[in-house]
């Protein structure tokens, strides 16, 4: 219903923004001329027009549009989809979807093979004898294969029983076009039905027992086409005088298998063998027995597409991209109904996933947990601080009693071994990755950006360092991960290593480029003004380069992101990474769309971020 | 007792390509305090390298300068210097530009700020020390320019074409400021230009220089400046005497072009 109404207002809206769109660009044609920049300037229209329109292909091919419209279409849909697949045993031999007849296809390809069977025969270290014996077999075997489509050899039972099929589909053709057909409905199995869960309200997707009366008129349907399918299947070309010729071919093939030891004349003796067993099998028929079968299938199909009526537009026009298949006992979505999750269901899933109770994995996605403050001392405080006081640890007297003393007291405090308050800490998945990234970067550019800018100052720096940068920059940092990730484990160590690495790289990069870029007669003026060298690089040459670093941040904020999730999809276990690649293992496109719109959502808002501390802290940019 | 004194001074830059040009071939001049000295010569001919090798920061390939008897090693804040793009740190405010080699030296900050508060007044800019420098016209940024190098009390100011890219009527002004500064300070000052007026206007001294290899080619002692000083510089631009040394001036530099083109 909520679904229904917004879809409908999401095409209003795109309609909508067109025309005013439209509208103005008839007001706006005076205002500049094509190739002016500020023609590109606003639009927040278009951007609506845009976003709908995201928003309504995502509706759509999801089929979330056509569930919410026609709730019970996919159950029917199952029901025909039932059928067809009952019916595609037969379908398939004849030239419906295929180029070719079955028994034509089967006589082409074996008629290649014997070609080229005789082909390898000639060539063929064997002795003449043998050779000659060879060939007669392969042109004994090709006789044979083309005696089965010769009528006046075969059993002349054979025609009735093709015939029996086809009427008993004329007589399915006719039942189907009853609209009684397959009579009332059994209070049992409809209660039954009723209970099933919804469409898309489990992973098994679609209700499979019929729920309204073309449902399980397809659905009857299906059951006498699957007898009928499996009574085709039986049909065998058999009684034909070709057999005593076949068993003749089989006593002298079974004479040379005797000859083990010649190894080139087991191996065609064996491809020989493959052939004639599918001879045997007899499925190669004269194409006039089948005709009336075909015919009837014909007919059938068009019966059951118009018994389908609306089902047929509603399965073409609102479910685009993909079809319902019929499995053993399943029906289920396939194509972008099914790899593509329904908006409605994407947010069910994040509703549950963000719920701290539930999470995922035993992990919630964002969250808070109670930490006492001396955990975050042990962390931050190293212990060795201790070690630095003079004078010595305590020792136990005679009575074993251990007097603290300063030392020991400070000991306690830097190891966290003390009582205290806890504080809310943020927790969970998407805290983790964020934690990983911002704490990459961080080093990143702690180390990069002085590194950075002693290479933009220093001709040493420069020659020295540059290579083993450029060395390792290249190298798509994904490359490294298994190494790192052996060194460091696969605890949070690897992972923020590695996007050191990748901030790093980019962040002496940024800041030397900013460096070298700073003009010439700025750093004059800065000399003649007194300044010292370091004067210099903390006054002129830093904030100069502010702009490079800062858009290098920006830059490695988004490689950061990127390459986190690649290195959480390889190991650990908590992060976005680390969900998405749980749920691609079970193909739970519903957890993975949705990691990847979280994913989407944070970069966009650390880019935001990055933006706005950009305009807030140079906002002087270019301006110099 | 300081002069600034050139003693033979050449300078041959290496190019990449290994080509040598000789920028200035035996520069010899003095300079003595309180002179306002213009220097005017075809592009090319070795003003800008002259400026820089008294300011330090290049370094002659022989020859010797001295100010105040004391060799000239490296840049210093006895030598105040105004480039032609402003080179205003644009993060910077006004009052942080104008104050930024107090700052370097740590001076009192009280004693700063008053200092800045009268530099600023001078130039003409009260009330703008709060304005981020990349908010001002051309011609209000060569004054903080201005400023931020007088504040420091330079012995000699050196001046790169300091008002080649403003427009007329901002030079105008300007180069009233600068007369009237020169006046008021009693500093020494030299100053690059290619407009031809402006060396008039703004020279005691006028060094016309030749370019291949860049050379003094001729001096000469004005009074326009001093006339300045009292009068509309317009006015004096319009007197027989001044349209007369720019012709003379004019057909110097247009000859020594002509030359160029012709060795090309
Ligand atoms: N660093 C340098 N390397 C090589 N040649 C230079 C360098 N600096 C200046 N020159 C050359 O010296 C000459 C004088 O330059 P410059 O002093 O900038 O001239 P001006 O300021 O009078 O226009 C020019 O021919 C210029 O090409
Ligand atoms: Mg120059």
């Amino acid at each position: 219903m909520i679904i229904g109404s917004l879809f409908i207002i999401l095409i209003a809206t795109l309609i909508w923004s067109i025309i005013y769109g439209r509208k103005l660009i008839r007001t706006e044609r005076n205002d500049a001329v094509f190739g002016n920049p500020s023609r590109a300037e606003g639009g927040w229209h278009w951007i609506i027009a845009g976003v709908s329109s995201i928003l309504l292909v995502w509706f759509f091919f999801s089929w979330d549009a056509a569930r919410a419209y026609f709730p019970k279409a996919a159950n029917e849909l199952c029901q025909v989809a039932k059928l067809t697949s009952a019916t595609n045993p037969i379908r398939t031999t004849f030239p419906f979807e295929d180029r070719l007849l079955q028994g034509t296809e089967l006589l082409e390809r074996d008629y290649g093979q014997l070609d080229s069977l005789q082909a390898s025969v000639s060539v063929s270290d064997l002795s003449d004898a043998d050779k000659a014996e060879l060939t007669a077999l392969v042109e004994e075997l090709r006789d044979t294969l083309a005696s089965q489509a010769d009528s006046s050899q075969l059993d002349p039972a054979l025609p009735a029983k093709f015939d029996a099929i086809a009427d008993d589909i004329n007589a399915l053709s006719a039942k189907l076009e009853q609209t009684d057909y397959p009579g009332p409905a059994d209070s049992y199995i409809m209660e039954k039905a009723l209970a099933q869960p919804k469409w898309g309200e489990t992973r098994t997707e679609i209700p499979t027992i019929p729920l309204t009366d073309r449902g399980r008129k397809f659905e009857a349907a299906a059951a006498e086409m699957a007898e009928i399918s499996k009574a085709y299947r039986g049909i065998k070309n058999e009684g034909g005088a070709w057999e005593s010729r076949l068993n003749s071919i089989s006593g002298k093939l079974e004479a040379l298998k005797v000859r083990e030891s010649e190894e080139e004349l087991q191996i065609l003796v064996k491809q020989l063998n493959k052939v004639f067993k599918r001879i045997d099998n007899g499925k190669v028929f004269p194409p006039e027995f089948t005709n009336k079968v075909e015919a009837a299938l014909e007919n059938f199909d068009d019966v059951q597409k118009s018994e389908q009526g609306s089902l047929r537009l509603i399965d073409i026009f609102a479910m685009p991209g993909g079809e319902i298949r019929a499995g053993n006992n399943a029906c289920s979505e396939q194509g972008s109904g099914r790899w593509l999750p329904k908006p409605s269901d994407t947010l069910k899933t994040f509703a549950r996933l963000a719920n701290p109770n539930e999470g995922y994995k035993g992990t919630p996605l964002l969250w808070y947990k109670m930490k006492p403050l001396s955990e975050m001392v042990d962390f931050v405080v190293p212990d060795m601080v201790a070690d630095l006081i003079p004078g010595a640890y305590p020792r136990h007297d005679t009575n074993g009693n251990i007097e603290l003393n300063f030392k020991s007291k400070v000991l306690n405090i830097a190891s966290g071994n003390f009582s205290s308050p806890s504080i809310p800490v943020p927790m969970g998945h998407v805290w983790d990755s964020i934690v990983r990234v911002l704490v990459g970067l961080f080093f990143g550019i702690l180390l990069g950006v002085p590194l950075g800018l002693f290479m933009g100052l220093s001709r040493f720096a420069k020659g020295f360092f540059d290579p083993l940068i450029e060395m390792y920059r290249p190298i798509p940092p994904l490359a490294w991960a298994p190494l790192i990730l052996t060194i460091f484990g696969i605890g949070d160590d690897g992972k923020i290593f590695l996007l050191f690495m990748v901030a790093f790289a980019i962040m002496v990069i940024s800041a030397r480029t900013g460096a070298t870029g700073t003009q010439l007669s700025k750093i004059h003026a800065a000399h003649s003004l007194g300044a010292s060298k370091r004067q210099i690089t903390r006054q002129v040459i830093l904030p100069n380069s502010l702009p490079e670093i800062l858009t290098g941040i920006r830059i490695a904020i988004g490689v950061c992101w990127g390459t986190l999730v690649a290195a959480e999809m390889l190991a650990g276990t908590t992060g976005i990474g680390f969900v998405e690649n749980v749920a691609r293992k079970q193909s739970d496109y519903e957890i993975i769309w949705m990691t990847i719109l979280l994913l989407g959502l944070l970069g966009l808002l650390f880019d935001l971020g990055m933006r706005w501390v950009i305009a807030k802290t140079i906002p002087w940019r270019g301006k110099g | 007792m300081s002069d600034l004194v050139a003693d033979n001074v050449n300078m041959i830059f290496t190019t990449p390509t290994g080509d040598s040009v000789h920028a200035l071939k035996d520069v010899s001049f003095t300079l003595k305090k309180g002179e306002l000295l213009s220097v005017l010569g075809p592009s090319g001919c070795g003003k800008t390298t002259m400026l820089n090798i008294i300011a330090g920061f290049i370094h002659p390939t022989s020859g010797s300068l001295q100010l105040g008897g004391e060799e000239i090693e490296g840049p210093g804040v006895n030598r105040g210097m105004v480039f032609q793009q402003g080179a205003l740190f644009e993060w910077l405010t006004v009052a942080e530009n104008v104050n930024f080699g107090l700052r370097m030296k740590n001076a009192d900050k009280d004693e700063t700020a008053k200092k800045v508060e009268e530099w600023l007044d001078i130039v003409g800019l009260q009330g703008f020390g709060n304005t981020p420098t990349y908010q001002l016209s051309g011609g209000m940024q060569q004054r903080v320019a201005l400023a931020r190098c007088l504040i420091n009390d330079p012995d000699l100011i050196l001046m790169d074409e300091p008002l080649g890219a403003l427009d007329a009527l901002t030079r105008e002004k300007m180069q009233s400021l600068v007369l009237k500064i020169w006046k008021e300070t009693g500093k020494t000052i030299m100053i690059i230009t290619h407009s031809v007026e402006e060396a008039l206007l703004l020279g005691e001294r006028l060094f016309v220089m030749a370019p291949r290899p860049g050379r003094l080619h001729k001096e000469y002692r004005l009074d326009f400046a001093e006339q300045g000083l009292t009068q509309d510089l317009r006015e004096i631009k319009q007197t027989d005497a001044f349209a007369e040394t720019r012709e003379e001036i004019l057909t110097m530099i247009w000859n020594m072009e002509e030359e160029i083109m012709g060795k090309t």
